[in-house]
């Protein structure tokens, strides 16, 4: 038996991807991905300051518009529910069971979203 | 009752298909009898697996509706979509025919994570006297009912998308042994379930726990796996 | 994933828990009156205190970026053996040769 392809024939093949946790995985998984991504660029753009203070502020300037503000939103956004979900797992790896993980999932993600709207709203 | 259930049940190997029947419905159902109606009624050649029929065994486990379930314990109009149910094999496991899996692999990472009992004494020592209230056997307790039925293999995401780990059901039972007091096989055991696709592979996604008919909870046992793991490692105890 | 990764991944978490917090209260604070070059600057430039708190962050963000990658490549993109440790380092160097790189160029007076 090849062992490496068990096929998916139907969606109804993995209905328990609509399970609350498994979409918080899913959430924890792609915000780090996309962190993990956007840090070279995030790098680059502060390392300007070696050519001086004005190549930095040319740059910045071109941070104020709209589309780049809820860019940022969304990295605010990206930081907090992967933070949080993570603070989730360690603690359930160091610290004794405790049921309602479904709850503090989705607060969780919820306080993340709480503190991207704040964030965003700051700056209307 | 009059109405009829619109059945899909998947036929053939791996490259199969769902094929579609049509099963009286019945006051308190189980899809466990659906699949039986067919064979006894409308196919005799199709193939899958009972024993006991009253969710001791394990055997009946299936994927209905997308989620691996007991079908013997599982009632049509609990699961029913409008009257339709889709019935196949369990996930992550070849197919040997319709709806049997050859589970030859989840029992191999059963071996694999040293889910084996070490004895540490003979028979002519006294018998150990292990209290039922210890820490240890509270925390072996909870997870030793286990009857590998393989539905938290089937759920699990991390075992379709990482061959080498060990799955939620052998970690599982890793998990017991460690926390019994009789057994001599901790190092080797801790290094298999320290090891590439061991414990640390979990990403606590919590389908196993979500899923287990008999309401065990791999993730927890993982979660203890791993900080026995990580202090051992850090001890220099395993490699 | 084994114990030696699991454990470089978690340590670096559990170290950029507190950083993260500081950060997000840093992009708070910068970004109450726009953004500015003089503004970030005269907070970083010639500051011991920044200079450690992002070189330890740039240097955990690495680390835990970069295993965080390789699981993500393993399972998903099906990428096995030397390939998967090669492209492990590789990613978790760029990142910390421009972190580093970003951190001199703010921290130097």
């Amino acid at each position: 038996m090849s062992g490496a392809r068990f096929r998916i024939e139907s969606r109804r093949d993995s209905a328990y991807r609509r399970d609350t946790l498994w979409r918080a995985a899913m959430v924890h998984r792609i915000s780090g991905l996309a962190l993990a991504l956007f840090l070279p660029f995030h790098f680059l753009a502060l390392g300007l300051a070696i050519e001086g203070e004005a190549r930095l502020d040319g740059f910045l300037k071109w941070t104020e518009q709209p589309i780049f503000k809820l860019a940022e939103t969304g990295l605010v956004f990206l930081l907090a529910v992967h933070l949080l979900g993570g603070l989730r797992l360690m603690a359930i790896e160091n610290l004794p069971w405790r049921p309602g993980q479904k709850t503090l999932a989705t607060a969780a993600a919820g306080v993340a979203l709480a503190v991207a709207a704040l964030f965003l709203l700051r700056l209307i | 009752m009059g109405d009829t259930l619109d059945v899909w049940l998947w036929r053939g190997g791996e490259d199969g298909a769902y094929r579609r029947y049509e099963v009286p419905q019945r006051q308190s159902q189980t899809v466990l009898d659906v699949v039986t109606y067919v064979q006894r009624h409308l196919d005799p050649t199709l193939a899958y697996r009972f024993a006991c029929r009253v969710g001791m065994c394990g055997s009946c486990a299936m994927t209905v509706n997308g989620r691996p379930r007991w079908t013997c314990r599982t009632h049509v109009s609990k699961v029913s979509d409008g009257g339709k149910l889709e019935i196949g094999p369990l996930a992550n496991l070849p197919v040997i025919k319709d709806l049997t899996t050859d589970m030859t692999r989840f029992f191999e990472k059963w071996v694999e994570a040293d889910g084996r009992f070490v004895p540490s004494a003979t028979r002519h020592d006294p018998l150990p006297r292990i209290s039922p209230e210890s820490d240890a056997r509270v925390e072996a307790d909870a997870a030793i009912e286990c009857i590998n039925c393989g539905i938290c293999f089937a759920a699990c995401d991390t075992v379709r998308w990482n061959e080498d780990y060990l799955g939620p059901a052998a970690l599982n039972r890793a998990w017991t042994l460690v926390n019994d007091e009789r057994d001599a096989g901790n190092t080797s055991r801790l290094e298999a379930v320290a090891a590439k696709g061991g414990c640390h592979a979990c990403h606590t996604h919590q389908s196993c726990e979500q899923h287990c008919p008999k309401a065990l909870n791999p993730t927890a046992s993982i979660a203890g796996l791993k900080r026995r793991t990580m202090k051992a490692f850090i001890r220099g105890e395993i490699k | 994933m084994n114990v030696r990764l699991f454990v470089w991944q978690r340590i670096t978490a559990a170290i950029m828990a507190p950083l993260v917090l500081g950060h997000l209260a840093v992009i708070f604070y910068a970004t109450t009156n726009g953004l500015s070059a003089a503004e970030i600057l005269g907070r970083t430039r010639g500051s011991v205190g920044w200079a450690l708190f992002y070189g330890v962050f740039v240097f955990a963000a690495s680390v835990h970026g970069a295993i965080g990658v390789r699981q993500i490549a393993a399972e998903w993109g099906r990428v096995r053996g030397t390939a998967l440790d090669l492209l492990m380092f590789l990613f978790g160097g760029l990142l910390f040769l421009l972190g580093l790189r970003a951190v001199v160029a703010v921290v130097l007076p």
